[in-house]
């Protein structure tokens, strides 16, 4: 099963009126096309199901919870949400979102600015070392951050940044994540040069150009840059495990899990709430802004 | 300002000075160097040593290692559950993605909106909250048991189950598939129509087509995807952490749980830094491997080796 229509090829083969030949093809095609739909549609069902029943679920009693596979609520309740965002702690989600997005616009915004000026330099000067250095950015692609956690720990914790927000958002701001950069340099690779060249001649500095001839150019690169950082961010889990112990100081992730720990026996509803609102920052997000996603990891990750 | 030194007439690349676009890559090379290079010296040393966080580090030259290939069970264990692991995800995964991507690469209507809802799992899945919901759905009264029980099947301990619990947290991975599926579809759809044209003339039929034309000209991708995945399935965590804790009976206690416990639980730096250094060496045998490999099964179009 290719991409290919056979009523094109018969169409090629033979340009004279339909042919009994023509006409076998176009059934066969429309019986290929029935196919494909009937199992994307069952395959996307069962993909999307947990989603939907978990809405569903957020709104049933605890009693109703375990009675059916069906989705829809029989007497829909908000009881779910009203337990979930009180949680399990003195503070309420409202709390834990805040702490979530001081962890994120920092990380962020950091991430899209060096990201920018490193990949302006990679893709558009010459340098000492330019090679090696380049080869070290792809190497670390490959590197797996388990290597380097430990140290990392010990490092901050010799800062004095033990819970606090910085060990999750500084080494972003120094460009920390080659993925986005080798992003970007592929996504400027692809930019002609003619009106940077012309910026030049007209006597801007290269700063000067960067900011108003590249980065204008580039932003469909840097929104996937920025909506990837936000959705690593919120689904971060093991980062602020390690660096955060208050529980004021929380983010979404950690507090999820210590509702868990404390309510799960009795009340399922608003654990899964909970989880629900956990994951509204990120949906949001995506289906704002889904072509960019799209668009992004096939740009980003073909031309590897 | 260090850009200013070009001044106009200088061409773009270059100019008067040579250090310009080392200034501007500047971020990267103190990050390089603060949280990666010095980290990943120190974790090898640290590996040499026993440090409890509390005294100074205790040089024990090969005795971290020593101790992790002959006296320690856990290791072994969760060494082959690792392998197990990584070797069912990986091929499970990128077969299905390579499979739907195939079946969506086609003239159909709606092809971005099955794009999409096969992609939204992959944007959320690591999320603890997803975890959360494995462990509903997969609950011994869950969802996948009312359903399976519609058709008359006993219902499965799934993560109860020494046997089972593995195989969950493998499917949730598997769920995942729309990443490495968007990244194959983009390549499909980047292959060269004519091809498909001149081969059906001939008289191929669509097996012969898809082995013979587009498996090799993407074989670029499937290298890629096939990398990726790998070293993140090497690294997987928030899966076994919140949906079975490692059990039961460690079945699920992938590598990086292991060093997560040694490190930030029984303070045990150094020998976490062991087998951390294990886990990366191995990653980076089977990367070599792959990229040694890769000039006999993978084809670039452009290049006349092939």
């Amino acid at each position: 099963m290719v991409s290919l229509s056979p009523t094109n090829v018969a169409a090629q083969v033979n340009p004279e009126p339909p042919t009994a030949l023509d006409i076998k093809l176009r059934r066969k095609s429309r019986w290929n096309a029935a196919i494909r739909y009937s199992l994307l549609i069952i395959v996307g069902f069962i993909m999307i199901y947990p989603l939907l029943w978990l809405i569903g679920a957020s709104f049933k009693t605890n009693a109703e919870m375990f009675s059916s596979p069906w989705f829809w609520p029989k007497e829909p309740t908000v009881d779910g949400y009203i337990q979930g965002w009180k949680t399990s702690t003195p503070y309420t989600f409202a709390t834990f979102f805040f702490n979530s997005m001081q962890i994120a616009i920092p990380k962020v915004i950091g991430t899209a600015i060096s990201s920018t000026l490193v990949a302006y330099g990679f893709a558009r000067f010459e340098f000492p070392g330019k090679k090696i250095v380049f080869a070290i950015l792809i190497a670390t692609l490959l590197l797996p951050d388990v290597v380097t956690r430990i140290p990392q720990y010990l490092l901050f914790r010799e800062l004095g940044w033990l819970d606090t927000y910085l060990p999750l958002f500084v080494p972003q701001w120094f460009a920390w994540e080659a993925f986005f950069v080798f992003m970007l340099i592929q996504f400027l690779r692809a930019i002609p040069r003619e009106m940077e060249e012309a910026a030049r001649v007209d006597g801007a500095t290269t700063l000067q150009t960067l900011i108003y001839v590249v980065v204008p150019m580039l932003l469909p690169a840097l929104v996937s840059v920025c909506l990837f950082q936000f959705m690593w961010t919120m689904n971060d889990f093991l980062g602020p495990l390690i660096y955060i112990s208050t529980v004021e100081k929380y983010p979404i992730s950690l507090a999820l899990k210590l509702s868990i720990d404390a309510t799960e026996a009795f009340n399922w509803n608003s654990i899964l709430a909970m989880t629900v609102l956990a994951l509204t920052p990120s949906l949001i997000v995506f289906f704002l802004a889904q072509k960019s996603f799209i668009e992004g990891i096939s740009s980003g990750g073909v031309k590897g | 300002m260090a850009a200013r030194c070009t001044g106009a007439g200088g061409g773009l690349m270059g100019g008067d000075s040579k250090f310009l676009g080392l200034w501007y890559i500047s971020p990267y090379l103190i990050g390089l160097l603060m949280f990666t290079a010095f980290p990943f010296a120190a974790s090898l040393y640290l590996s040499f040593t026993d440090y409890d966080l509390f005294s100074a580090p205790k040089w024990v030259g090969l005795d971290n290692y020593k101790k992790l290939f002959t006296r320690d069970r856990t290791f072994d264990k969760s060494l082959k559950v690792t392998l197990i692991y990584v070797f069912t995800t990986v091929p499970l995964k990128l077969t299905f993605a390579l499979f739907i991507a195939v079946v969506l690469n086609y003239r159909l209507r709606g092809i971005n909106l099955f794009r999409t809802a096969y992609y939204v799992p992959s944007i959320l899945g690591g999320s603890i909250a997803i975890a959360v919901l494995w462990r509903y759905i997969f609950a011994e009264a869950g969802l996948v048991n009312m359903l399976l029980g519609l058709f008359g099947v006993e219902p499965v301990n799934w993560f109860g189950d020494p046997e089972n619990a593995l195989f969950t947290i493998t499917l949730l991975r598997c769920w995942q598939f729309g990443s490495a599926m968007v990244i194959f579809l983009a390549a499909l759809q980047s292959v060269d129509k004519t091809l498909y044209e001149a081969a059906a003339i001939d008289g191929a039929g669509p097996w012969a087509i898809f082995r013979n034309i587009t498996l090799p000209l993407i074989t670029p991708v499937i290298f890629f995807n096939l990398i990726m995945q790998t070293v993140q399935a090497f690294q997987e965590f928030n899966g076994p952490y919140i949906i079975t804790q490692g059990g039961p009976l460690k079945s699920t206690y992938l590598l990086p749980l292991y060093i997560y416990d040694e490190a930030f639980k029984s303070f045990d730096m150094g020998y976490a830094s062991a087998i951390a250094w294990v886990l990366f060496t191995i990653i980076m045998v089977l990367t070599l491997v792959a990229f040694w490999s890769s000039k006999k099964w993978v084809y670039y179009a452009g290049d006349r080796r092939n």
